[in-house]
């Protein structure tokens, strides 16, 4: 779909005179903001598409609050960098998937969207310290399926006020309501930060290695493994095997100390190199964004979300389907890329049999025949038929790219 | 008080048979029906309000929960999901013609996995048994509501429970894993598990604070975390309120995050030294509590750091705590503050609105106006970092003009904590204290989504009816 053909209106009201005359005729959307996600669901059978891409710019943030917030189609690099002007950060660190889920023919229509990250939950490796990105949002705005402009949330840290539709709508992927506005917490951004890194180790200790990181009372924001193929990828740790890696983030004062301990901590894993903030800020952008796997043109991408210790086994039985990975989240999540293809994908979800599992992309033949997204039991499912129903009844916000037929 | 619906006459006909009914699929020793031991079940945490169930039904297996609930819906009963009843918001309050069903005696703790850092527990677990479990060993379970001692993992996940640590460690809804979950017609369905993330609908974010209004969670897989080095806090007395805000907002503007910042006004001050002797200023408007954690040399960098940003406001006393005793001694007051007020006054409802932080000196003002027009006394109590504000009403339960004022009154401290930003409830939930405010903070799309969602879920409206959402005529 060429960008021309994407309505994209000035206002949540003309949003919202869009979707009701749609909602009026019956007629589906496909929706979204800068299609840097666009092979991240299945394709959507719509011919008219709504982008909330001109819904632009911060409308609240203060500092002192932790709170900011922001139209749906504002870059997150712009929000990042308001944040970076007074010494904080998005605690997700929601991942910039541009690169790897992009349209599969052109780029997308701008930069990733705060929209965009939240309608996907989109977390990154501070995900195990700190929560997913729907675990920040605070409050939200959308207009549902019939066009109607509904509010939940709000500007406070803390709020247990009706049911939450904020987090019911983080990651719900534009098929139950369009965001336009989300207000998020935010924290201050770490003084420094710093990597210890162990190489060499199989997959099996650096879990273990990550879980006495984890367990420890140091604060590690961050638990990732590399293998050695993906490790030489990066080009702050190079050959040397696999890398597995654990971040501070502090005050520079409390780093030394910080480090001696976790360093003692690993010992009986091995020795511990560490990294100063220069090294590590590099090398967490690239295991947030998955980098190390050097994705080629036509493979597909998975991630797979399991408890840590059962990574090991299910990260050797993606090597045996011939597919390539990493781990993050203390091995809770694990990145998956290879062959573009149906076995790749039966593989991973085999894989993910004690968790669950999402396409980050595929080719779009592939969406379009297997799910995306773990199928639900029969309950689950009926659940999710009639909360979609709840806010779009007649089927016209970006149908069938969540699950086929809903 | 609030309207409660008119029991139905009936339901209340077929009692005998309802309870034979139950009995039969949870065994006659978990149905609860003599009058006299339902009486126990009448209210909750808002003992204001009374009404004694049909029946009580205490399951203790998942399967028991599921057959008493599709028995229920079959027969268009009404169900009250009970945990440990200690609501505030009267969410655990009975109906005259509902069957409670609690979970009560599903209280073992299934696994602790270390290595993964999660606990499974059934759902009638204490929220302080999971810390017990695991603190051995140095680990906690965050979320740690006042009422931890008694309130029950279920209760948690139906209000969304927070406590004084929020801050930093986040609401029950960011500790969690996984649910099972009973729905209405009697399935069971599991939801998350031990994995972090899953893609589709965010069930887990939806059912949790969801008031029992979806269905009835009968287990629960918990995050538990490694506890810090150790903790200590300091105590700083502040002349004004304005004064002590503006300490809170360089505090956040510092960079750093406290593990708990607490402020209390004149009144609570008052009270809790009464009750505690903990040393509190009392000439002092405001108090904050705040506490870091760390290793000894951090702990002292940022208690050193923040009593430097406290000095820069004027403060009447700075109290840093240099042994984990004398932290003690500063959270005393803090942490006995409801039985504080409990010894000055016979009666009290304790309210739970959040505001902006930054609006804190003006609340403190209006609350205090209308306070005094309602005739009443009014401590406040305030989670400052997270701008969860408790004011304790206080009356006197044998005087009915006293409790309508209160109650009056609390309806008007919350409008004013939505009017200043802010919402109803911050941690105690909508229950039936604050259903006919909603529509202050809400517009009716707002809340009629929110009642379509119900529907999705019990499309006959049957799980912990009149309650949460306002009421519409017809």
């Amino acid at each position: 779909m060429l960008p021309g053909a994407i309505d994209a209106p000035p206002d949540e009201a003309a949003l919202a005179a869009r979707i009701r005359a749609a909602h009026a005729a019956g007629e589906p959307l496909a929706v979204w903001g800068n299609r840097t996600k666009a092979a991240f669901g299945r394709p959507v059978q719509a011919a008219a598409a709504v982008s909330t891409r001109a819904l632009t710019g911060i409308t609240l943030y203060s500092p002192a609050e932790l709170v900011i917030a922001a139209r749906a189609g504002t870059p997150v690099a712009a929000i990042e960098a308001a944040l970076a002007a007074k010494g904080q950060h998005l605690a997700a660190e929601p991942p910039d998937l541009s690169a790897l889920a992009g349209p599969e023919e052109g780029a997308g229509d701008g930069p990733p969207t705060l929209g965009g990250a939240v309608a996907c939950n989109l977390s990154g490796p501070r995900r195990i310290a700190l929560g997913a990105m729907r675990d920040q949002v605070l409050g939200i705005r959308a207009v549902n399926g019939t066009g109607e402009v509904i509010a939940s949330g709000g500007r406070v840290l803390k709020n247990v006020t009706g049911l939450d539709l904020c987090k019911l709508l983080s990651g719900s992927r534009g098929t139950l309501a369009v965001l336009t506005e989300v207000t998020l917490k935010v924290l201050p951004a770490p003084e420094a930060t710093a990597t210890l890194v162990l190489r060499g180790l199989d997959a099996e200790a650096a879990v273990v290695a990550l879980a006495a990181g984890l367990g420890s009372p140091f604060g590690v924001t961050g638990a990732a493994f590399l293998p050695a193929e993906a490790a030489a990828q990066v080009a702050t740790l190079g050959g040397g095997g696999s890398a597995t890696l654990l971040r501070l983030e502090e005050f520079a004062d409390f780093i030394p100390y910080r480090a001696a301990r976790l360093a003692e901590v690993l010992a009986p894993q091995g020795r511990a190199l560490v990294l100063d903030t220069d090294a590590s800020l590099p090398l967490w952008r690239a295991v947030r964004d998955a980098a190390p796997l050097g994705v080629a043109a036509g493979e597909g991408v998975w991630r797979l979300s399991v408890r840590p210790s059962a990574a090991p086994r299910a990260l050797a039985a993606l090597a045996a389907a011939g597919l390539r990975g990493m781990l993050d989240w203390g091995g809770g999540l694990i990145w998956a890329a290879g062959p573009g293809t149906e076995a790749s994908q039966r593989a991973v979800m085999a894989a993910a049999s004690s968790g669950t599992w999402w396409t980050v992309r595929a080719p779009a033949p592939l969406r379009a025949a297997l799910p995306v997204v773990a199928e639900e039991p029969p309950a689950l499912a009926a659940l999710t038929r009639r909360v979609k129903a709840a806010f779009d009844p007649r089927g016209v916000l970006s149908p069938g790219r969540l699950h086929a037929g809903i | 008080m609030l309207a409660m619906p008119e029991p139905r006459a009936e339901v209340l006909a077929r009692r005998e048979a309802i309870v034979a009914a139950l009995a039969e699929r949870v065994g006659a020793a978990n149905v609860i029906a003599e009058p006299l031991r339902l009486k126990a079940y009448e209210t909750d945490g808002l003992t204001a309000y009374r009404r004694v169930p049909l029946a009580v039904v205490l399951p203790e297996t998942t399967a028991q929960v599921a057959a008493a609930l599709r028995y229920c819906h079959d027969q268009g009963i009404r169900v009250v999901p009970r945990a440990a009843g200690t609501s505030l918001s009267g969410g655990a309050l009975p109906l005259e013609d509902a069957v409670v069903i609690g979970v009560a005696r599903m209280n073992r703790i299934l696994e602790v996995d270390l290595a993964d850092r999660l606990a499974r527990v059934q759902a009638g677990v204490t929220n302080i048994a999971i810390t017990r479990a695991v603190e051995g060993e140095g680990f906690f379970y965050a979320p740690d509501p006042s009422s931890q001692l008694a309130c029950m993992i279920a209760g948690n996940v139906a209000m969304n429970s927070g406590g004084a640590h929020c801050l930093k460690y986040g609401v029950t809804a960011n500790n969690l894993l996984g649910l099972t979950l009973v729905t209405v017609e009697g399935e069971v369905i599991a939801l998350g598990g031990g994995h972090l993330d899953s893609a589709g609908y965010d069930w887990l974010g939806l059912i949790t604070g969801s008031e029992g209004q979806l269905g009835i969670v009968t287990e629960v897989t918990v995050r538990i975390l490694r506890a810090a080095e150790g903790a200590r806090a300091m105590l700083v007395g502040f002349a004004a309120t304005d004064v002590a805000g503006a300490a809170v907002a360089d505090i956040i503007g510092s960079g750093i995050i406290p593990v708990a910042l607490e402020f209390m006004d004149r009144p609570c001050i008052h009270a809790c030294e009464a009750f505690a002797h903990a040393g509190y200023p009392l000439d002092a408007e405001a108090l904050l509590i705040i506490e870091v954690e760390g290793s000894e040399a951090e702990q002292d960098a940022l208690l050193a750091r923040l009593g430097e940003i406290c000095a820069r406001h004027d403060p009447m006393t700075i109290r840093i705590a240099r042994t984990a005793e004398e932290s003690a001694a500063i959270w005393k007051g803090r942490k006995g503050a409801f039985g504080a007020i409990g010894r000055i006054s016979p009666d009290y409802l304790c309210m739970d609105g959040t505001i902006p932080p930054a609006r804190l000196p003006e609340a403190m003002r209006r609350i205090g106006a209308l306070a005094q027009a309602h005739r009443l006394e009014v401590a406040n109590v305030f989670h400052a970092g997270d701008g969860n504000l408790h004011p304790l009403i206080m009356y006197d339960a044998n005087d009915q003009g006293s409790f309508a004022r209160a109650e009056a009154l609390g309806a008007e401290i919350l409008k004013l904590c939505v009017e200043l930003g802010g919402c109803l409830t911050g941690e105690h939930g909508v229950g039936i204290e604050k259903r006919d405010l909603m529509a202050a903070q809400f517009s009716a799309a707002d809340l009629d989504q929110q009642r379509r969602i119900k529907t999705a879920f019990d499309p006959g409206w049957i799980l912990n009816p009149h309650k949460v959402f306002p009421l519409v005529d017809g």
